[in-house]
């Protein structure tokens, strides 16, 4: 109780760290007390707290954490009857499928059109300890498939990172993610154009972690039949994409990769 | 009976006040097209009061991701006397370029979307925090905030790509045209905002080392 006292007496401000125990990202929550005090709320520190840490166990699940871009209030890029928000859901639901057919554990960070902010769902992504996180956008400039990778620095793994860089002991992992990507894509004959950006959702993830962003397969400039929202509603492209991506995880699998950074 | 003097005197007037009547449409007639003429040679822009001088522009493709530089001659103020002004009127065209009907990165706004460009010395670069002032009178790294306006953002398109290469871009031609400029940092209409139209995030700093491309395309 006076733990409890002195908590409630603290200044309130927050510094959120992402923190790894026996190899397990958790999210943790720091409250900067007075001098001398550092309350950590944490339900998964606190349940190591009380009991003996079991050893560390061997992943058993191959996880995926599928995280659909916006939905709810926040619609993303828009034209007229066409929604962002719709088209990374019904990706995600695809990729889902696909994935879960395979063998792989899904995590999703919303499953329905509903507001989910940016901190939940790395707090999804985090807590799932998965071995690849993709991140869905979609967008009708450019061409083709878009994926990209944090412009942060990799950095050494610590015990706590930063929040907003979580995502930089992860960086090698995710550029190797990337072309496992850019491989399956083009393998299925699609255009992919790789970069770097500061995207915050993914800045933020303890995983290797991949923005995909799908754009019209023939360019802003389609032609007057087949316009860019055509484009990106054909089922057919939309398959193609799922499928390129689902066996870019198989194969990511495959090599054993993602889960250590 | 009308004496016949008076009869000529009569048509004499009225033959003067017929001329007169007509000489006087003529003239404001005359007057008409001279105004109009005038109008139409009146100056539609101003006078260029500064010296054309090339600028290169980091210009964004929206078909393969890429940053493509574009020297333009343009009359830019003197980097000496105001480096701000010359950074916003470079922005501006770059912005321009992008408002164009054939872009290969539409953005709609042009150069009015450029509110405007500070340019401060860059702590975060200098060696010496407590000199960075002195140091930037001189020849110290600089940190460039770019103010847009909020219809601009408003009126990007949404997407990562687009919106990262509207922002690569900007930092690249602060670089090229002002090698100070290390870093970059965006308001929209005077206040953070978390991203420029859903995506890229604007609540860092750039590092304008970061913006030379990095895309590459495959197939």
């Amino acid at each position: 109780m006076r733990w409890n006292k002195r908590m409630a007496g603290g200044d309130g401000r927050r510094l959120r760290v992402v923190a790894r125990t026996f190899g397990r990202p958790i999210l943790a929550t720091l409250l900067l007390m007075s001098p001398g005090w550092v309350a950590i709320c944490s339900s998964s520190i606190s349940s190591n707290a009380q009991a003996p840490p079991a050893p560390a166990a061997p992943v058993a699940r191959y996880t995926v954490v599928l995280d659909a871009a916006h939905g709810g209030d926040d619609t993303g890029g828009h034209s007229g009857a066409w929604l962002e928000k719709n088209l990374t859901l019904a990706l995600s639901v695809r990729l889902r499928s696909l994935l879960a057919a395979r063998g792989v554990t899904v995590v999703t960070t919303r499953e329905n059109d509903s507001t989910v902010d940016r901190v939940r769902r790395d707090e999804l992504a985090n807590h799932a300890n998965a071995q690849a996180c993709i991140s869905l956008h979609a967008s009708l400039s450019g061409t083709g498939v878009h994926l990209f990778t944090s412009s942060l620095a990799p950095a050494q793994p610590a015990r706590f990172e930063p929040w907003s860089t979580a995502q930089a002991p992860w960086m090698n992992r995710s550029l190797a993610l990337a072309g496992v990507l850019n491989s399956a894509l083009q393998h299925a004959g699609l255009t992919v154009t790789l970069g770097r950006t500061s995207l915050p959702v993914v800045d933020s993830m303890a995983c290797p972690a991949v923005a995909v962003e799908l754009s019209p397969e023939g360019g802003a400039a389609s032609s007057a039949d087949h316009s860019p929202i055509d484009s990106l509603n054909d089922a057919d492209y939309q398959a193609r994409v799922a499928e390129a991506v689902a066996a870019a995880i198989v194969e990511w699998r495959s090599q054993g990769a993602g889960a250590g950074q | 009976m009308i004496p016949r003097h008076q009869t000529v005197l009569f048509v004499v007037l009225l033959a003067a006040s017929i001329g007169m009547t007509v000489l006087l449409w003529r003239q404001l007639d005359r007057a008409h097209q001279r105004m109009l003429a005038g109008e139409n040679t009146a100056p539609t822009q101003a006078p260029l009061v500064a010296p054309a001088e090339p600028a290169t522009l980091m210009v964004a493709s929206d078909t393969d991701g890429s940053l493509q530089p574009r020297v333009l001659s343009l009359p830019l103020p003197s980097l000496e006397a105001n480096p701000a002004a010359r950074a916003r009127a470079i922005l501006g065209r770059l912005l321009d370029l992008y408002a164009a009907a054939d872009s290969s990165h539409p953005v709609s706004g042009g150069a009015a979307s450029v509110e405007q460009v500070f340019l401060l010395p860059d702590p975060t670069n200098s060696s010496d925090p407590a000199k960075a002032h002195d140091k930037t009178a001189q020849n110290g790294p600089q940190l460039a905030v770019v103010n847009l306006s909020g219809t601009f953002a408003a009126n990007h398109p949404s997407g990562i790509e687009t919106e990262t290469l509207t922002v690569l871009s900007i930092c690249a031609t602060l670089h090229a045209n002002l090698p100070r400029v290390q870093s970059v940092r965006f308001l929209i209409d005077g206040r953070q905002q978390d991203t420029l139209a859903g995506h890229a995030d604007l609540t860092r700093t750039y590092l304008t080392s970061q913006a030379v491309p990095a895309q590459e395309v495959i197939q």
